[in-house]
């Protein structure tokens, strides 16, 4: 096979097409979504009307990750030096294949039986769970949605709810059918079903597996935040902690917390504050401390160099991940997140996973939004998303011309014609009874717009319109000669 | 004021009495309205579709059409914001990029000319029902405009405004999306419109044409028979 392995773990995006159209006919899927991006949605206005001096947070956030991003070698060295002062081990990875494998070393070198995880997409990005177990290793979930969606055999379909797509009732007969727990629990009796379960590996685990929400350059701390408790679990009970982290994670200095730690939270859930967040900075200094013994950040680029070079898509790196964008995003609320065929759904995905996976891997994804800007006006660090859509939907025609050969001539003749005032006033009065012929309801009518294909793709679900029969200009001339 | 009207295309080929709407609006506000018929199309379908030339060759028409000092009056925020946007299409080294630059402040979205600019008071417009207004995309997060055609509406006797809560969530037509990939365009449309139908209103009031003809062309594939009217159909004196 010569196709080169994308920088994605099981990338669909080019089926975004044909799997759109299936979720569209899932009904359940569609109202589990509704109410579930609604409630977020609800949740983070109430949030943000406590915030008097959102845009200026947001604007203050945006600079800090600008002022990162256009120093980012520095930055990284510094917090290299700083964690490694602090007892941390630091290592990088190019690509995905380089981090699978080093994690899989350690595993082994531990003789580690059991492994748990809390949730990171940078781990879904790489694919990870599926390298360890081609080498006999299981890691276990320990996020709730995560545990659900490893249990299901699934991918997450949102990068905070992992399992948004899930209905309490198809969650419990899950349960039933791999646990065999009794039919139809309560969403409490499946949480208690799930923490019993889940007590068990953490107390056997010798390896740990977290992602990080920010790294201090400035301290050679990491954060990680969360809701359920169960990263610090995979953080504090195994001997050994593993951090994954892109390189676009650092900020420079401690006190950027205070910016960030508003901005995420409220963007993502609607919280005020997570309700764990636990900042680690090297392992434990004496036997008698809390904590593991070997503490590992592993960094990674993954692409990432490339898109920091792109002047242009550059701002997508500034990205902390707080799933707002998937929220509002009318497209998503519609086709759901495994639609995308990566890891990275919604608008954030459809501009991510191009960059990092390469154009003619994802080329519907730059066209799977109607541009209307939803995700530009909730995100926290101001990525112009529509702006960067539209600068891969040139990509895409530039570097794949013939991917849609008719489309391309349509817009040849189409720019003559709106650039010569006079073949406009020929061509659009020569195509304005055909338009009207084919809105007719005849048969005749019906099968020749059916042989248009921009004429059939919009009759589909709506009526043609009706082209006048003397346009504007036309009625404006001879009213006032 | 001496003002310049640019049409649309849309407008222009499928809905002129919008265009005649719009042409008795501004002059009943006191302008002197000279409409350039050699104007064609913004050039948005091109560049939203990716194809650069193209657009770019379209834009450099319409300012050419569009010479001189003059405000330029536009009943579609959508097209308006495109204008407003030409810059982006050339390099900073391009002359075509200080023309675009220099057409920016001309551009005015209709609803938001006729109060900013104007002052205009349509308490002379009469409509009988209710009526909800949909803040097309562009009109709403491009160009900021979400008062004034509400400031305009509730001038007009007997129009009756009713608020839907979704009045900010997009139509599903997007440009070329709506027929690259017309089940979720059509399945987005469906989403306002439930909310639209339950809300008992006679008509959905917009600024964009596109908007209008979307959700006008999905009401009547559903059945209903809610109207899908232009703000200038309504305030047109
Ligand atoms: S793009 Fe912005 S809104 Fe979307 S996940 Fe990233 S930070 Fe959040």
């Amino acid at each position: 096979m010569s196709k080169k392995d994308p920088a994605i773990a099981e990338l669909t995006a080019n089926d975004f097409g044909p799997a759109s159209r299936r979720a569209l006919q899932d009904a359940p899927l569609r109202r589990a979504l509704a109410k579930a991006t609604n409630t977020f949605k609800g949740r983070r206005e109430a949030a943000l009307d406590e915030m008097p001096d959102w845009e200026a947070l947001r604007t203050h956030g945006r600079a800090i990750k600008d002022e990162t991003l256009s120093r980012l070698p520095h930055h990284l060295t510094r917090f290299i030096e700083q964690a490694t002062a602090k007892g941390t081990q630091v290592h990088f990875a190019q690509d995905r294949a380089e981090a699978c494998a080093w994690i899989g070393d350690l595993a082994e070198r531990l003789e580690a039986k059991t492994v748990v995880k809390s949730k990171s997409m940078m781990t879904e990005e790489i694919g990870l769970n599926h390298a360890l177990e081609a080498r006999g290793l299981y890691p276990v979930e320990t996020d709730l949605g995560e545990w659900i969606i490893q249990l299901a055999g699934e991918t997450p379909s949102h990068i905070i709810v992992p399992a948004i797509h899930k209905s309490r009732e198809s969650v419990a007969k899950l349960f039933e059918e791999r646990l065999g727990a009794e039919p139809d629990l309560d969403a409490v009796r499946l949480t208690q079903l799930a923490r019993e379960i889940l007590r068990t590996s953490f107390l056997e685990a010798e390896l740990g597996i977290s992602g990080v929400n920010f790294a201090i350059a400035e301290t050679g701390s990491f954060l990680v935040l969360e809701n359920e408790g169960n990263a610090r679990l995979t953080t504090s009970l195994p001997r050994v902690h593993v951090a994954i982290m892109g390189i676009e994670k650092l900020l420079p200095r401690w006190s950027d917390l205070e910016t960030f730690l508003r901005l995420l939270p409220r963007s993502g859930t609607g919280q005020h504050l997570t309700s764990y967040q636990s900042i680690f900075t090297g392992p434990k200094r004496n036997p008698g401390d809390e904590g593991p013994d070997e503490m590992h950040v592993l960094i990674l680029d993954n692409g990432r160099t490339d898109i920091l070079a792109d002047e242009v898509t550059r701002e997508t790196l500034a990205c902390i991940r707080c799933g707002a964008c998937l929220n509002v995003c009318p497209v998503y609320a519609q086709v759901g997140g495994h639609s995308y065929g990566s890891v990275y759904p919604g608008p954030i995905g459809a501009i991510l996973t191009p960059q990092l996976a390469g154009a003619d891997q994802a080329t519907p994804l730059p066209g799977a939004s109607s541009l209307c800007g939803a995700c530009r006006d909730v995100c926290p660090v101001k990525i112009d998303i529509p702006r960067i859509l539209l600068h891969q939907r040139r990509e895409v025609t530039r570097k794949l011309p013939w991917r849609a050969p008719f489309e391309r001539l349509g817009f040849w003749v189409w720019a003559r014609m709106a650039s010569s005032p006079r073949l406009w006033r020929i061509g659009t009065y020569l195509i304005r009874p055909f338009v009207r012929f084919a809105g007719g309801s005849n048969l005749l009518s019906r099968g020749f717009c059916r042989l248009i294909p921009p004429l059939a793709a919009w009759s589909g679900g709506r009526s043609l319109p009706t082209p006048a029969k003397k346009s504007f200009r036309q009625q404006y001339e001879e009213s006032r000669p | 004021m001496q003002v310049s009207l640019f049409v649309t295309c849309l407008v222009d080929q499928l809905r002129p009495e919008v265009g005649q709407a719009t042409l008795a609006l501004l002059e009943h506000a006191g302008c002197t309205v000279n409409f350039n018929p050699s104007q064609t199309c913004c050039g948005q379908p091109a560049c939203n579709a990716g194809y650069e030339g193209e657009a770019q060759q379209v834009a450099r028409h319409t300012m050419d059409v569009l010479a001189g000092d003059d405000p330029i009056v536009v009943p579609s925020g959508s097209c308006a914001a495109q204008l407003k946007h030409y810059a982006d299409l050339f390099d900073a080294e391009d002359p075509d990029h200080a023309r675009a630059v220099a057409l920016a402040p001309r551009v005015h979205e209709l609803s938001a000319f006729l109060v900013d600019q104007m002052n205009y008071d349509a308490s002379g417009a009469s409509f009988e029902g209710t009526l909800t207004w949909h803040d097309a995309c562009h009109t709403l997060r491009e160009l900021g405009v979400k008062d004034q055609p509400r400031h305009l509406l509730g001038q007009v006797a007997g129009a009756q405004l009713v608020e839907a809560p979704e009045c900010e969530t997009c139509c599903g037509f997007g440009g070329t999306f709506a027929i690259k990939m017309p089940e979720i365009s059509v399945a987005m449309s469906d989403r306002k419109l439930d909310e639209i139908i339950a809300l008992g209103v006679d008509s959905i009031v917009s600024t964009d044409i596109s908007c209008l003809m979307q959700l006008g062309g999905r009401l009547i594939s559903r059945g209903s028979n809610i109207r899908a009217l232009h703000l200038a159909e309504i305030l047109a004196p």
